[in-house]
């Protein structure tokens, strides 16, 4: 009875329609499930085992540890060090970024600025060069007795500083670094954010006796509002990943002090092969970037309203 | 006519080519070979000659940097796509071998007029045996002997390097007497994890105990190494600086910022190349000092050797470039290449090598060296000894409880080690009574 009900319900013109819209999207959420939700479904998993080499030789060597691999990581110093490490990378690089990609834009976008083409994909450059190849150059400019940027502080009667060999000063240097690798790729959104203001408001604000800088706080500040967020959002995540800058220049020193979450990551899962434990530090480091970006989006429609 | 002619010949010249690349290809083989940094740039050429003696054989050198060699081994066993065979580390052996990477070798030795025992400097022999079974080949020896100023220890009073620690510390006292604001006796570099593992090898200490299940670090073997170790920080003969705090170790070894220095052969070469020519007389090498005189002075067992990975297609031909590799001749020759000692100890009669009044230190070193513990875990736990001697040096934690946290944390690193050999015992109890009721 009840199935022959079905059976006409299943004919009816909503469910074809409803089928048609699952065969449509099917494609699309095959591809997130094998892709995405798999994995990390599958890492979850990983992450309540000891899976390490002697696992990798010997499925029957892997055992269920439970919260483990969670609790010995909040025990251990070298975790806290990344997770400092990290924040202190993203707190100040990541505002660094976004104000240097402002300034860039505003620079470029200037209505007295000729070449603009010209300078904008000069300051896009940095973007698309390979990151290791431009480390290279960087470790150069930072060497303590020839690199150029002790040379031109020496101009200024500052003593030499070892960059990359001092752990004060080595988180300053890879700040410097990915501040000026990355942008130009936020400078040009800020540039398509502010050619979308109409002109008309500066126009008025102009004729209301506004300055140059009283302009800025009231027309383009506020009408670059959505960008700013997205542009903090983007950048935020991005660096909360940092990893392939101190790869490439320190290997995470010296001391540790710019080994970041991904890169203590890296050293447990590929050095060590202690891939539970890693499993454990990446949804660690999912949880920091899910609430630090509800946060983010939270003062967003704060400050929308 | 003439035209035809040509064809013909071409034709039957194509017959000739493809039959005998047929022949060729069919016996032709290509062995894959991994090598690090600077061994890999020159083996280069001495496996051209392998080639030439073997033409059925071509080698592929895959050169790999130290740096990332540790993990592109371990990705590439995890990828399934290891090369026929490989130079290793001798720390490394175990952890290929736990994961039950690479061939045992006895079989192959046991018919070989070339590779043999009793041809090695027996400390390096040993490191590549596990359970009673070979896995590697040695192919060069390292270990760490004590390269110094003459003129500054004699300057002292000194007229040859002592030998016992007490000696050994009361010229490093007299050294610092006499020195500068920014001199001191000796550079042990802080992040390096060597220096404290000799010391305690050389007060007697397993370093690891009952099998590699524990750590042995707050035993007194240790302990007094490590007190002896972190004094010569704390009493100011040894600047608190690591590797890359110190620009151009050369060129302060020649000011005299340090008399002393750890360090490994490839400085013989260096040293020649880069301190001034004045200086080139006034340093020398020695073997490292015991506690309780030369007998206990040993060193550390390293080095690299070759192994041939279980997944090969071609492991006969692999064993032949081992061999080829162990040959006298071709170790001097790739000593004369690399700079890197010879394993085989007829290659020491060369007299470049014989007449080099540096390398004889390395060879009465190569008579005393002992393995660092045979556990996967090794590499990892060397980064945790690391840790514990820059807390004590630098963080001026005691000894004491540095150690205490080594033991625990290395106690924690070889869990899984003490619950995989429960299990292996467990299991063979099980089979031997299975076998005893029937």
């Amino acid at each position: 009875m009840s199935s022959a009900r079905a059976r006409i319900a299943a004919k009816t013109p909503e469910w074809r329609a409803g089928r048609a819209g699952w065969l449509f999207i099917a494609p699309a959420i095959t591809l997130i499930a094998v892709f995405f939700f798999l994995p990390v479904g599958a890492s979850l998993l990983l992450s309540i085992t000891d899976f390490d080499l002697y696992a990798v030789a010997n499925p029957a060597n892997v055992r269920l540890v439970g919260t483990r691999n969670y609790t010995d990581l909040l025990q251990n110093p070298t975790f806290w060090l990344a997770l400092e490490n990290t924040f202190y990378f993203a707190l100040v690089g990541g505002p660094l970024t976004v104000a240097t990609s402002l300034g860039a834009a505003l620079l470029v976008n200037a209505k007295a600025v000729r070449f603009k083409t010209f300078f904008r994909t000069v300051y896009f450059l940095p973007f698309v060069t390979t990151l290791v190849a431009v480390a290279i150059v960087w470790r150069y400019l930072y060497h303590p007795q020839y690199g150029f940027l002790n040379y031109a502080l020496g101009a200024f009667g500052i003593h030499p500083i070892d960059w990359l060999g001092d752990p004060r000063w080595a988180m300053p240097a890879i700040i410097l670094l990915a501040v000026w690798k990355n942008f130009g790729y936020n400078m040009l959104i800020f540039i398509a954010g502010l050619q979308s203001v109409p002109e008309d408001l500066y126009e008025a604000a102009a004729l209301d006796g506004a300055g140059a800088v009283r302009q800025f706080w009231h027309v383009t500040l506020p009408n670059l509002a959505p960008t700013f967020f997205f542009v903090g959002v983007v950048t935020m995540i991005g660096y909360f990943q940092l990893f392939a800058e101190p790869y490439v220049m320190t290997t995470g020193g010296p001391l540790g002090a710019t080994t970041s979450l991904v890169l203590f990551m890296y050293e447990e899962g590929f050095r060590w092969w202690r891939l539970g434990v890693a499993a454990s530090i990446a949804f660690l480091l999912f949880l920091i970037i899910l609430v630090w970006t509800a946060i983010q989006l939270r003062l967003e429609r704060r400050l929308a309203a | 006519m003439l035209r035809g002619r040509t064809i013909r010949a071409m034709l039957v010249a194509c017959a000739l080519t493809a039959c005998n690349g047929a022949e060729a290809r069919e016996q032709r083989v290509t062995l894959r070979f991994w090598a690090m940094g600077a061994e890999g740039e020159n083996v280069q050429q001495l496996v051209r000659e392998f080639e030439r003696e073997h033409p059925n054989v071509s080698v592929r050198v895959q050169q790999i940097p130290w740096t990332a060699a540790h993990e592109k081994l371990l990705t590439a066993f995890v990828g399934n796509v290891t090369p026929d065979l490989a130079q290793l580390g001798n720390t490394w052996v175990p952890e290929l071998q736990a994961v039950d990477a690479i061939m045992p070798l006895d079989g192959y030795v046991a018919q070989s007029v070339i590779v043999k025992s009793s041809r090695v400097f027996p400390g390096i022999w040993n490191t590549n045996i596990l359970n009673d079974t070979l896995f590697a080949v040695p192919w060069y020896v390292d270990t760490r002997v004590l390269f110094y100023r003459k003129d500054i220890l004699a300057a002292a009073g000194y007229d040859s390097m002592p030998q016992s620690w007490p000696a050994w510390r009361e010229a490093m006292e007299a050294i610092k007497k006499k020195a500068g604001k920014r001199q001191w006796a000796i550079f042990l570099p802080t992040n390096e994890w060597m220096q404290p593992v000799v010391f305690g090898l050389q007060n007697g200490s397993p370093i690891l105990k009952d099998g590699g299940r524990y750590g042995a670090f707050e035993d007194p073997e240790f302990r007094g190494a490590f007190a002896f170790y972190v004094g010569l920080f704390r009493d100011g003969l040894a600047p608190i600086a690591g590797n890359n705090d110190i620009a151009n170790a050369y060129q302060e070894f020649a000011r005299g910022t340090f008399a002393m220095w750890i360090t490994g052969p490839w400085n013989i070469g260096e040293f020649e190349r880069r301190l001034p020519t004045a200086m080139q007389k006034s340093w020398a090498t020695a073997p490292l000092p015991g506690p309780s005189g030369a007998p206990s002075g040993v060193s550390n067992a390293g080095g690299s050797s070759l192994v041939i990975f279980k997944g090969t297609a071609h492991p006969k031909e692999a064993w032949e470039l081992i061999e080829f590799l162990s040959r006298s001749d071709i170790q001097r020759r790739f000593y004369h290449l690399t700079g890197d000692l010879p394993a085989q100890i007829d290659a020491w009669q060369d007299t470049s090598l014989a007449g080099n009044r540096y390398a004889a230190a390395f060879y009465t070193q190569l008579q005393r060296v002992r393995p660092t513990p045979k556990v996967p875990e090794w590499e990892f736990i060397t980064s945790k000894i690391i840790d514990a001697s820059e807390l004590s040096i630098r963080g001026g934690m005691s000894t004491d409880r540095a150690l205490a946290q080594l033991d625990a944390q290395v106690n924690r690193i070889l869990e899984k080690r003490r619950w995989i050999l429960a299990r292996v015992a467990h299991a063979q109890h099980d089979s031997t009574s299975t076998v005893r009721i029937r």
